[in-house]
């Protein structure tokens, strides 16, 4: 395992000023996944964007965690939709000129 | 540089309470937040605008100054100097947004009157994630088609990428890391980078599929024979049968555009013929058409 890739939880934690217990909620709702070795808790540097996003919304916005875990899905659906509209004016290009 | 109302930022009135700014600014914050407006560069830049309007408007400090001399700005130093004799550091403890907010990003206007980012408020200490950057870059179809390095420049850095063949118009990358610096030993951002792919060439591209259209003369349709076109990979030579119909489509697998980052791996090439009727005819030629024309009947 590359260490470089896992930030321990508590690091996180410390960067965001926010509580252990914050996470374990957010973490709780599936809204962020932490990795447990040796009893340490890390978030992946993969997830570290999504991580630091959902933390975002919920200390600066103070949305509770289901608010998040709605908003969170309806990005995702944003975010399809576009890349469907996306699709749909490249295909639209063929009948062009 | 320009006065900015803070107060029509924030859509409020002059005689707006403190819990009416922070209403105020908290509205606009959901609408607004980075997070909520992924790549919106307008809703980023008005959410910036309203940070700065809550900076001022909820320090009591920064508010009387601004509220006094904010048209006058100015005249800022000769408050400053007024003010000196008597002042005592504090802090509101207010809450500020973040969201990739590079603090940085302050108006000039707010940079003369209070002296740049958040003048020594509590949030000097909170570490935040560089801004995220945007870009977009324009390449031909025939670009896209081959896996090529690209040099870029974003905020007088240079930054040279690999292109992978196959990138689709409209489709986004994210070079992680590359976006602004961090603030206070905070994550730097990431550079997204969207491509656009210009289209110049007689191919239109669907996916990984192309699709083209071969102009056949009229003798060729009917008796058959070889034609050769040019594709972005090359000269193809095409067998045509005899007979062919004039709108008649022929599929040539794995002569498309590269799958994206599946190395080998291509769509097919879509062909329609269209025959061409031919015009101008000399006399022999008419006299000869006409005696198809009776056989035919």
């Amino acid at each position: 395992m590359e260490m470089h890739e896992y930030i321990p939880v508590d690091i996180f934690c410390r960067q965001h000023g926010v509580e252990l217990a914050v996470i374990s909620s957010l973490q709780s709702y599936g809204l962020i996944e932490i990795l447990r070795v040796n009893e340490i808790e890390y978030v992946e540097q993969n997830h570290l964007a999504e991580a630091e996003k959902v933390v975002r919304l919920y200390s600066e916005l103070n949305i509770n965690p289901e608010g998040i875990d709605a908003i969170v899905n309806l990005l995702q659906r944003i975010k399809e939709m576009q890349s469907e509209i996306q699709f749909l004016k490249n295909r639209l290009n063929l009948y062009e000129d | 540089m320009s006065f900015i109302d803070y107060y029509e930022t924030l859509g409020i009135n002059k005689n707006a309470s403190e819990d009416d700014i922070k209403k105020a600014y908290r509205k606009l914050a959901r609408k607004l937040h980075p997070d909520l407006n992924p790549n919106d560069k307008e809703a980023h830049s008005k959410f910036q605008k309203i940070n700065e309007a809550n900076e001022v408007l909820s320090d009591p400090e920064k508010r009387k100054k601004y509220d006094q001399y904010g048209e006058h700005w100015e005249h800022g130093e000769e408050y400053e100097q007024a003010q000196r004799a008597n002042s005592r550091p504090r802090n509101t403890g207010e809450q500020s947004y973040a969201g990739d907010f590079d603090e940085s990003n302050f108006s000039d206007f707010f940079a003369s009157m209070f002296g740049g980012s958040s003048g020594g408020s509590s949030r000097a200490q909170v570490k935040y994630r560089g801004q995220d950057f945007n870009s977009e870059l324009s390449i031909t179809l025939e670009e896209a088609f081959t896996t090529h390095a690209r040099t870029l420049k974003i905020q007088d850095k240079n930054i040279r990428i690999t292109i992978p063949a196959g990138i689709e118009n409209g489709q986004t990358i994210k070079l992680r890391g590359y976006g602004g610096k961090g603030v206070n030993g905070g994550p730097d951002g990431d550079l997204f980078i969207k491509f656009a792919i210009s289209n110049a060439s007689n191919m239109r591209r669907s996916g990984n599929d192309l699709y083209t259209t071969v102009d056949l003369d009229l003798y060729t349709a009917i008796l058959g024979g070889e034609k050769t076109i040019e594709t972005l990979s090359g000269k193809i030579k095409l067998k045509i049968k005899p007979e062919t119909q004039n709108g008649t489509k022929s599929r040539l697998k794995g002569k498309g555009f590269p799958v994206y980052k599946k190395e080998g791996e291509f769509g097919d090439l879509f062909i329609t013929y269209h025959v061409m009727v031919p015009t101008d005819l000399t006399d022999k030629q008419k006299e000869l058409f006409i005696e198809l024309q009776k056989l035919s009947q």
